[in-house]
């Protein structure tokens, strides 16, 4: 069993169904859009903004604004690339031709992420782009410190949510349960968590409070935050791997169905 | 040539498959009978290493399924249930599944071809009906042309020439030399086709025979009479020793007597028979014969039926009533 082969089938996979089209085409036109809005109408807000405001203004940071909705679209990617096996049926075909079920997983999470990864990356050059366009004078330049590494970082963390969402989708099989979970999960809970003094030290550690910190540039005033924009995203993948890795290990474990 | 030794699978507490060993042959189609829920589909799933067995073992020409290099190139397989994409068309569902076993693009034209789906190759699956879904199945199962064919209930869902097509399919597998293991409920299916016999029950192994022995030793031959003068002959023939049972529509069997000499006990005592005729009983009465005994056998233990056995015995007495 060649390993290629296995790619090369899971690429024929996943470019013949409508979804992939359309959750990717969603991502790219919600993080865009959304993230030119919020540049626009930060730029108009500036002036009536207080010093400290001022002072932690990021215009990278903001062209990203539409990730956090963007990236739903990506988690439903991820999803559906995994849980469409189940929901069809079709895991009991794939596991026939591919038995050897490391080398099935990993070509799928390969192939996905891979395309995940492209268009992540597009979308984030895309998005600061756009953004520091609508943000007129008060725009960053991708040459200023740290904005580079920001704006690929953006890509990264569009590309870990999506893998994180096939090592979920592995787990728990059903596209319903999985999206029931990480929908709410990514844009509410996380949120809340992560804004309740109370609960902020745990919210920060979670996967996209950690992941996304690799997007700023200019760190708020008072900001006490335990890690930096890498160590933030390493933390982030550090849940990446938890979560393929148990995919991995309930797939080889479980009856095929 | 399938191998299974001592195959025994247990979902939580209900043992769908207990202990089965037997063979499967090439050269030959080997059917693979048993009733709703005797655990036909399991087995098949084990061989195909998609179930993990609780215990025993199975091999596909003497290697673990999951050490084949190439699996569909050694052993294609028609399951139960289609999994197809119903957002994908017909001809990347085929493409997908050689491109992961090195099968070239050239064999997904050809058995699209073969089974009749050429037309509708492009179209996406879900508009697919039973029977065109069933071809797409088989067309997967020959993709890798394999030495070993494995069919889950493959007449279901195909008019009346696709089940003659299916037919002519499997034995020319067979003539071929391959290996051909099809599963049924009806007997009468596999009379048709299948060379031996592999029968199962409440996931025991029944019988292991050639289609020839199993229909020798368990069809029942008998003489059915009809007659308005019930108690007379009952009385005629029980003085010669002989014993009769209840048959359908007042009828009156006789196991174990030729037809003349009854009729000779009834003149003898004058009485009237409105037939008198030799019975061979089908090979459907056959196969409820022996999986009811595999249910009577479960009864007599004593402990309660589990649901699974009651549903068994219900079903063979419709089959009897019908
Ligand atoms: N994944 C599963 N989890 C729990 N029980 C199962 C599972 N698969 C099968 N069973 C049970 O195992 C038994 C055997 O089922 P199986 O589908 O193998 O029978 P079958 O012979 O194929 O029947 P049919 O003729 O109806 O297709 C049944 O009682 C079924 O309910
Ligand atoms: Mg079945």
């Amino acid at each position: 069993m060649a390993t290629g082969q296995v790619v090369r089938s899971e690429w024929t996979k996943i470019r013949s169904v409508a979804s992939t089209v359309w959750t990717l085409s969603t991502a790219v036109v919600v993080t865009i859009a959304l993230g030119m809005l919020i540049s626009a109408l930060s730029k108009n807000e500036f002036d009536n903004l207080g010093e400290r405001e001022q002072l932690s203004f990021d215009p990278t940071f903001i062209s990203f604004a539409g990730t956090s909705l963007g990236q739903l679209a990506m988690i439903v990617f991820g999803v559906l690339v995994v849980s469409n096996e189940y929901s069809t049926g079709m895991i009991r075909a794939s596991l026939a031709a591919v038995p050897k079920r490391g080398v099935f997983l990993f070509s799928k999470l390969a192939v996905a992420t891979a395309l995940a990864f492209v268009v992540g990356m597009a979308t984030s050059f895309a998005t600061f782009f756009l953004g520091q366009l609508m943000l007129g004078d008060l725009r960053a330049s991708i040459g200023d410190d740290g904005v580079l590494r920001a704006v690929v970082g953006g890509g990264l963390y569009m590309t870990l949510i999506a893998l994180f969402s096939m090592g979920v989708a592995a787990m728990l099989r059903s596209p319903m349960l999985s999206l029931g979970i990480l929908m709410p999960f990514f844009f509410l809970i996380s949120n809340i968590l992560g804004n309740v003094s109370a609960t902020e030290k745990v919210g920060r550690f979670l996967p996209d409070q950690a992941g996304s910190r690799i997007m700023r540039v200019v760190t708020p005033v008072d900001d006490d935050t335990p890690y930096g924009p890498w160590g933030g995203l390493g933390i982030m993948a550090l849940w990446v791997i938890a979560a393929v890795a148990g995919g991995y290990v309930l797939l080889k474990r479980r009856d095929a169905q | 040539m399938i191998e299974l030794e001592g195959l025994t699978k247990r979902y939580g507490e209900k043992v769908a498959v207990d202990n089965l060993t037997f063979t499967v042959r090439p050269g030959i189609v080997t059917g693979f009978l048993g009733p709703n829920g005797a655990g036909k589909s399991t087995t098949m799933r084990m061989i195909l290493g998609l179930d993990h067995p609780t215990a025993g073992d199975v091999r596909v020409d003497g290697t673990h399924y999951d050490r084949l290099k190439d699996p569909l190139t050694d052993i294609g397989a028609l399951l139960e249930a289609k999994g197809v994409h119903p957002g994908r068309s017909a001809y990347n569902h085929l493409l997908w599944l050689a491109q992961s076993n090195g099968i070239p693009e050239r064999r997904v034209r050809e058995v699209l071809d073969e089974v009749g789906l050429t037309a509708v190759a492009r179209k996406k699956a879900k508009g697919f009906s039973l029977g065109m879904g069933q071809r797409l199945g088989i067309a997967a199962a020959l993709l890798g042309d394999p030495r070993i064919l494995m069919f889950d209930e493959p007449v279901n869902g195909l008019d009346p020439e696709g089940i003659h097509w299916i037919r002519t399919l499997m034995k020319s597998l067979a003539e071929q030399g391959r290996t051909v293991f099809v599963s049924s409920h009806l007997m009468s299916e596999m009379a048709l086709t299948a060379d031996h016999l592999v029968v199962i029950g409440q996931g025991r192994l029944l019988a292991d025979t050639s289609m020839a022995e199993f229909i020798r030793r368990n069809s029942r031959s008998y003489v059915r009479v009809r007659t308005p003068q019930r108690e007379a002959l009952l009385d005629a023939l029980h003085r010669a020793g002989v014993t009769a049972v209840d048959g359908a529509d007042g009828t009156l069997e006789v196991d174990g007597t030729p037809a003349e000499a009854i009729g000779e006990l009834a003149a003898r005592d004058g009485v009237v028979l409105h037939e008198l005729s030799p019975q061979q009983a089908s090979l459907e009465e056959a196969f409820m014969q022996l999986t009811a005994e595999s249910v009577e056998y479960h009864a007599h233990t004593g402990a309660p039926l589990p649901p699974q056995q009651q549903q068994q015995q219900q079903w063979g007495e419709s089959w009897r009533k019908g």
